[in-house]
């Protein structure tokens, strides 16, 4: 199922998650919350911006305590749980915010 | 949360009445070429696939003498009809264990048998037609190879290892699993089911090291790659990357540090699972499991200890050493290998750990059987090692500890619907109602005893629960490493 941002197609796996990681945008990542019925504010984007930071150093997604700490320095301690991190992504924030930051869906028991 | 319905927990496990082809859909996402090839499978469904299929099936039934009797032996007395967790879940006469393996079974007689090859309708043999394979793809990986059904077959048959043979017929035509494939391959090229790079897992454990500093005001350590460590840790890379699974890797840690073993991890091998296991295949099974022996050479550890997940003890008790063998160059006073809990137990019996119960006061805990830790391996060196041990770690680190009803524990217990290789979110609806069994022995301990939490020793039934504990109306926070109440229990020394 590939999506469409502006006119432009861009290609997806099986689960929504993009084909190149270059295709990201914030348009794109936008646009793939809008076709699961959510829409991104200012939280979910520190999440994004986080992960896609951390992808480029490791090329991998950060483990959840990696993140929640992150968080917890940028948002406040009361934020930096991954209570607070799935209230943002109710499908989990590993999985559903790696989809909006146009990486790879982390593979394993997870 | 999804397009299904969760089945309802009632008082008791009914018979459930049937529903044929209620999950007849239900199919994983199919591997592609990029995923087959690493591991040595076409690409994509093959020309001749039912020619390749029926030759694979010949040559699996000459190497594997069980499969020959699993294949003869079934009289069809029902002992299993009523005892597979994805039966219970969806009503699905074909998830009926015998009923499932019929649909390779028939196809044995059609190719195999003289009464099969003459007569094949009063034998119940069928061709290799392009709506079986279908049906494989879809009904063997319905069964989580957990052999619950095993234990109640009058003839011993071991249905995952139809289940196994199954896909390993599969892959040779080149009707691979994304899920299992894609992470197999993982391991081949980074060491891991989650593809995390050596700097990564070092970022992480840096992160675990200061976060148990502020926690406890101690330096416990998570060394990688250490050189002359005494012992090799090997667990799945969930510890590092889920909850509730690193609070498990913290426990292990703190255990080490207050017994004084110098231990490390391995960016080679920072893979305990196995998936070789779940695809039925022996050559990738191998192939995973040297990594551990490369690791332990070139580290030059004496000992090799695997952390908490289910399928990699069953792999590493029962043919680690057919495999990777032969381990002389470990210090041969310790078992090759063992597990975390052995190593936990061992030193709480010799009093070396001094543990807090009080920590865990806040929780009534109980504990959930893995499958192939269960039905597949021990621990100590006495049977039935694999049920008591656990559980004397859990008593010895919480006040209150309640088992679940005893024919949903021990041999008998039940999977947690996400193993041997099915948790993934392309079998959601599968992994949702294959858990009824376990959630009704959960909810009646949580009923009469008050049980907040599930403490589990695998990392699939650890990610599996966190995902399915809330359709049945738990949080999902209640499922437990046993290492995370052993973590929590523990007092540490500073001076270590």
């Amino acid at each position: 199922m590939p999506i469409e941002v502006n006119g432009k197609t861009y290609e997806t796996d099986e689960e929504g998650y993009l084909a190149n990681l270059s295709d990201w945008s914030e348009e794109v990542a936008s646009a793939m919350a809008e076709v699961d019925g959510t829409s991104l504010d200012e939280n979910h984007w520190e999440v994004i911006n986080f992960l896609r930071e951390y992808y480029e150093e490791y090329q991998i997604a950060p483990a959840v305590r990696v993140l929640t700490k992150a968080i917890g320095k940028k948002l406040g301690p009361d934020k930096g749980n991954s209570k607070y991190l799935y209230e943002l992504f109710p499908y989990g924030p590993a999985k559903q915010a790696c989809k909006y930051a146009g990486l790879p869906k982390p593979t394993g028991c997870v | 949360m999804a397009d299904f319905e969760t089945p309802e927990v009632k008082e008791y496990l009914d018979m459930p009445g049937l529903k044929p082809d209620a999950m007849s859909h239900s199919q994983p996402f199919v591997s592609r070429d990029e995923f087959q090839e690493p591991l040595g499978f076409p690409g994509e469904l093959v020309d001749d696939w039912q020619n390749v299929a029926i030759a694979k099936l010949g040559e699996l039934l000459d190497k594997n003498r069980g499969l020959q009797v699993f294949m003869d032996a079934c009289v069809k007395c029902g002992a299993c009809t009523d005892k597979c967790h994805y039966f219970h879940g969806t009503s699905d006469p074909r998830n009926m264990p015998v009923a499932r393996q019929d649909l390779l079974r028939s196809v044995y007689r059609r190719y195999f048998t003289w009464p099969g090859r003459l007569f094949p309708k009063l034998v119940g043999a069928q061709d290799l037609t392009e709506e079986v394979l279908d049906q494989w793809y879809s009904y063997f990986h319905q069964c989580s190879e957990c052999r619950r059904c095993s234990v109640y077959c009058p003839y011993g048959i071991d249905t995952a290892e139809v289940t196994m043979a199954t896909r390993e017929i599969m892959n040779a035509v080149g009707k691979g699993q994304k899920y299992s494939n894609e992470i197999i391959g993982k391991v081949f090229k980074i060491g891991n089911n989650l593809g995390l790079p050596q700097p990564a897992l070092q970022d992480t454990l840096e992160g675990l090291e200061e976060e148990v500093k502020e926690d406890t005001g101690v330096d416990v350590r998570y060394p990688l790659d250490e050189k002359g460590a005494e012992v090799l840790l090997v667990t799945p890379s969930a510890d590092f990357f889920a909850e509730p699974h690193v609070d498990g890797l913290i426990g292990y840690g703190k255990v080490f540090h207050q017994a004084g073993i110098s231990w490390t991890l391995s960016s080679h091998a920072s893979e305990a699972a196995n998936f070789g296991l779940f695809i039925g295949s022996p050559e990738n099974m191998r192939k995973i499991a040297l990594r551990v022996r490369e690791a332990a050479e070139e580290l030059g550890v004496k000992r090799i200890v695997f952390g908490e997940c289910g399928h990699a003890w069953r792999v590493a008790y029962s043919f680690l050493n057919t495999l990777a063998g032969p381990f002389d160059f470990l210090d041969p006073r310790y078992p090759v290998p063992q597990h975390i809990c052995e190593v936990t137990h061992d030193l709480i019996q010799r009093g070396a750990l001094t543990l807090d119960k009080s920590a865990n006061d806040h929780r009534r805990v109980t504990f959930h059987d893995s499958c192939n830790v269960a039905r597949a391996s021990r621990m100590g060196d006495t049977p039935g090692g694999q049920f008591t041990i656990p559980r004397e770690i859990l008593r010895a680190v919480c006040n209150h500890y309640y088992d679940m009803p005893p024919d949903t524990i021990g041999e008998a217990t039940f999977c947690c619907g996400g193993g041997g290789g099915l948790l993934t979110d392309d079998l959601m609806e599968l992994r949702v109602k294959g858990a009824l069994p376990r959630m009704q022995a959960l909810r009646q301990v949580a009923d009469e005893e008050g049980v907040t939490h599930l403490a589990a020793i695998c990392a699939i039934c650890k990610s599996q629960f966190a995902k399915v504990l809330p359709y049945y109306g738990f949080e999902m926070d209640q499922i437990v490493s046993v290492h995370q109440l052993v973590s929590d229990a523990i007092v540490l020394d500073p001076a270590r």
